[in-house]
């Protein structure tokens, strides 16, 4: 079943356009990986899909049966959609516990369960935390703040194990991570693959995709995705670079464009 | 017709009372008050330290004098949820008049002496004669002057050398109107003794009823390594008026932290002035205040070091909603000598609508060298950012705005030691913000 199908996405912020023309779809229980240099719009896909209004969005993208771009960010993090940040925000003053508890009441709320008190939450988080090694000190303290940058992608996928997403996209997770951090994140990340859940995993390198290893490698350049493969055309992209990659393809979309003259 | 020939149609017809009680000092400071307000009138918009404040319109209402009532609508579980169950002692002043009967003393340490304003006038009013004046004749304006003519009691808390107070004492001010409105003036003064340590409550809280001005002054005088920590809720009715004033006079050594919440009135002022008489003394002035709807709030504040070696620490944050309309005007003043003053002042406010507005205006009067005075203000909004993350994860929009809100106050919230009252304001902040609970 196609968890994720997205229909020539367009989006513009501030009039530049920086997704031209996106399709994609993406089955329940595989990863697929997003690749791509600075700038290619990767991060834009990621925020366009959980639901950022700063962009003037055009296309189709249809999650788990609804029209996703017409859905508040809230009401698409209620259906089961993830973002964990490339940059987690901090939020001085609000405790990490709270805020987690609060947010997996509201996803509760829609899948029709009881909500949790903060007994309960506790016990949950305390066992959840052990998939990314994460002390429990830090649930105490008020979100993200005075985390290092490990310590705020570690908690993005605690609050992913958490919230149990129906689709996870993963915006360069990897960024910033030493070797063990990112074990410890990629571990945590793989525990949570499952047969109902999709994941979208936004790189810049290759090397997460050794920890994680994705069902479809898909390049994106300029807005576009240029190249689809499976995991070895990210071992491919290795070895020429995005330059090679993306020299082949505007060779091909300028012999395309040729023939239609 | 001006401000100051308006006021005799309102405020300034209000003549002060003759007590034969009174002796001949307190019936000619009232006298000569009265006389200052009925010449000089009220302050207006060109008064440096009221430009903010729109003090007209109330100028025209007609208000009556509060009188001591003989009974009291009032009990002490509506007094709990009026002003919280701090523990401890809590004293009760009514429409500016003190009510035994509401009030629990019995926890007091028998060292620690707590009583009605009046009654400390008929007792020995010698001892009260250096303090009931000073604010009066060290700020004269329309609202002390009334204040010293008007006054007819409030508390008086005397702390002896020494001594030690492990539960606060809780003043609650209890604004309870009938169907005209009413003017009251409660008095309050604290004497610390030296070396002792004491926590002062101050609620002012009404009953929703008519419109009402509470013309309260408050003066805490610390000794030398007196330790005093002063916490102040002004929760009043959305009608009422509250012009307010804490005078504070430090010793050597002494430490005081004022801590003021400001949630409630179509009007209200609060007005802090402190002065670091000798060296070595540390004062801390914390503030929130929340204006929304109409209302006015607005903070002036005083630091004056006036002795080496002071220390003074401010945080006020406002967050302004609504059409409502936040004041700082912090003012900092070192004296000539006053070497090695260290003095900082921070100012941030949250504007969460169009219509919010905010005047922060720090004022740094400097006659000493030798001196660091750091001062900051920044006026914002909610952050995208934040608010996307929030949302991103299931909160809905509105419930993610009201949770970084109470964030951005509990910065302030989070600095009241005490535990009782810091969770009765976390509770009325919360409740203002869709209901969220102590993050």
């Amino acid at each position: 079943m196609t968890m994720l199908d997205i229909r020539n996405l367009h989006a513009k912020i501030e009039g530049r356009e920086i997704l031209r023309g996106i399709s994609l779809q993406v089955p329940a229980g595989s990863v697929h990986a997003i690749m791509g240099p600075n700038g290619s719009g990767k991060s834009t896909l990621a925020q366009v899909l959980a639901g950022r209004e700063a962009y003037d969005v055009s296309g189709e993208v249809i999650y788990d049966g609804k029209d996703l771009l017409s859905m508040s960010p809230e009401d698409r993090a209620v259906a089961g959609v993830f973002l964990a940040f490339q940059y987690p925000i901090e939020i001085p003053g609000v405790g990490n516990l709270y805020f987690l508890r609060t947010a997996l009441n509201a996803v509760r709320k829609q899948r029709g369960l009881e909500q949790l008190d903060a007994m309960d939450f506790l016990a949950l988080a305390k066992e959840r935390m052990k998939l990314v090694e994460m002390d429990p000190s830090f649930m105490s303290r008020s979100v993200n703040e005075g985390f290092s940058g490990g310590e705020k992608k570690r908690n993005e996928i605690f609050q992913m194990a958490i919230l149990e997403p129906k689709l996870a996209i993963l915006d360069e997770t990897d960024s910033g991570l030493d070797i063990d951090a990112l074990r410890i994140v990629a571990s945590g990340v793989n525990a949570l693959r499952s047969k109902d859940r999709a994941i979208l995993l936004i790189t810049h390198y290759q090397r997460l995709l050794d920890y994680i290893v994705p069902d479809r490698v898909h390049v994106l350049a300029s807005g576009r995705i240029v190249s689809s493969g499976d995991k070895d055309l990210a071992l491919e992209l290795e070895k020429h670079g995005y330059a090679g990659i993306e020299q082949q393809a505007t060779a091909r979309s300028g012999a395309t464009q040729g023939a239609a003259i | 017709m001006n401000a100051a020939a308006s006021a005799f149609q309102g405020l300034a017809r209000l003549e002060p009372r003759t007590n034969g009680r009174h002796p001949g000092w307190l019936a000619e400071l009232r006298r000569s008050a009265f006389q200052w307000v009925s010449e000089r009138g009220f302050p207006t918009v060109k008064d440096e330290a009221w430009k903010y404040t729109r003090v007209g319109p109330l100028l025209e209402i007609p208000f009556a004098p509060a009188e001591p009532a003989s009974t009291h609508r009032l009990s002490s579980k509506a007094l709990d949820q009026l002003a919280g169950d701090l523990g401890g002692t809590r004293l009760v002043v009514v429409n500016g008049y003190f009510v035994a009967q509401l009030s629990s003393l019995d926890k007091l340490p028998t060292s620690v002496r707590v009583r009605s304003l009046a009654s400390a006038l008929a007792e020995d009013a010698e001892v009260l004669r250096p303090f009931l004046s000073r604010s009066f004749r060290d700020h004269p304006d329309g609202f002390t002057a009334l204040s010293a003519a008007l006054a007819e009691d409030g508390v008086l808390v005397q702390i002896p050398a020494h001594a030690t107070l492990a539960e606060p004492i809780h003043i609650v001010f209890v604004s309870d109107t009938g169907a005209a409105p009413i003017v009251s003036h409660p008095r309050c003064l604290v004497l610390a003794g030296p070396s002792c340590t004491a926590t002062i409550v101050e609620s002012y809280v009404g009953i929703l009823g008519d419109v009402y001005l509470n013309n309260a002054v408050t003066d805490v005088v610390l000794d030398e390594s007196a330790v005093v920590e002063h916490y102040k809720l002004q929760n009043e009715t959305s009608t009422a008026c509250c012009i307010a004033r804490l005078d504070v006079r430090q010793g050597r050594g002494s430490r005081f932290s004022s801590h003021v919440v400001a949630l409630g009135g179509s009007l209200g002022r609060h007005e802090v002035h402190v002065t670091l008489e000798a060296p070595g003394a540390e004062v801390t002035l914390n503030g929130l205040y929340m204006p929304r709807n109409e209302q006015h709030l607005e903070n002036p504040t005083t630091i004056e070091h006036a002795a080496p070696h002071c220390t003074s620490r401010q945080l006020y944050k406002g967050v302004i909603a609504g059409a409502g309309r936040g004041v700082f005007d912090g003012r900092i003043i070192v004296r000539p000598g006053a070497i090695k003053t260290d003095a900082s002042q921070t100012n941030k406010n949250l504007l969460l609508s169009e219509a919010a507005e905010v005047d922060t205006r720090p004022r740094l009067e400097i006659f000493a060298d030798d001196v660091k005075c750091a001062h900051g203000a920044t006026v914002g909004q909610l952050s995208d950012d934040a608010v996307f993350y929030l949302r991103s994860r299931g909160i809905p929009d509105r419930a993610a705005r009201d949770l970084l809100t109470y964030a951005f106050a509990n910065e302030v919230v989070g600095l009241l030691h005490l535990q009782s009252f810091r969770a009765h304001v976390q509770r009325l902040v919360g409740s203002r913000l869709g209901g969220v609970e102590a993050a």
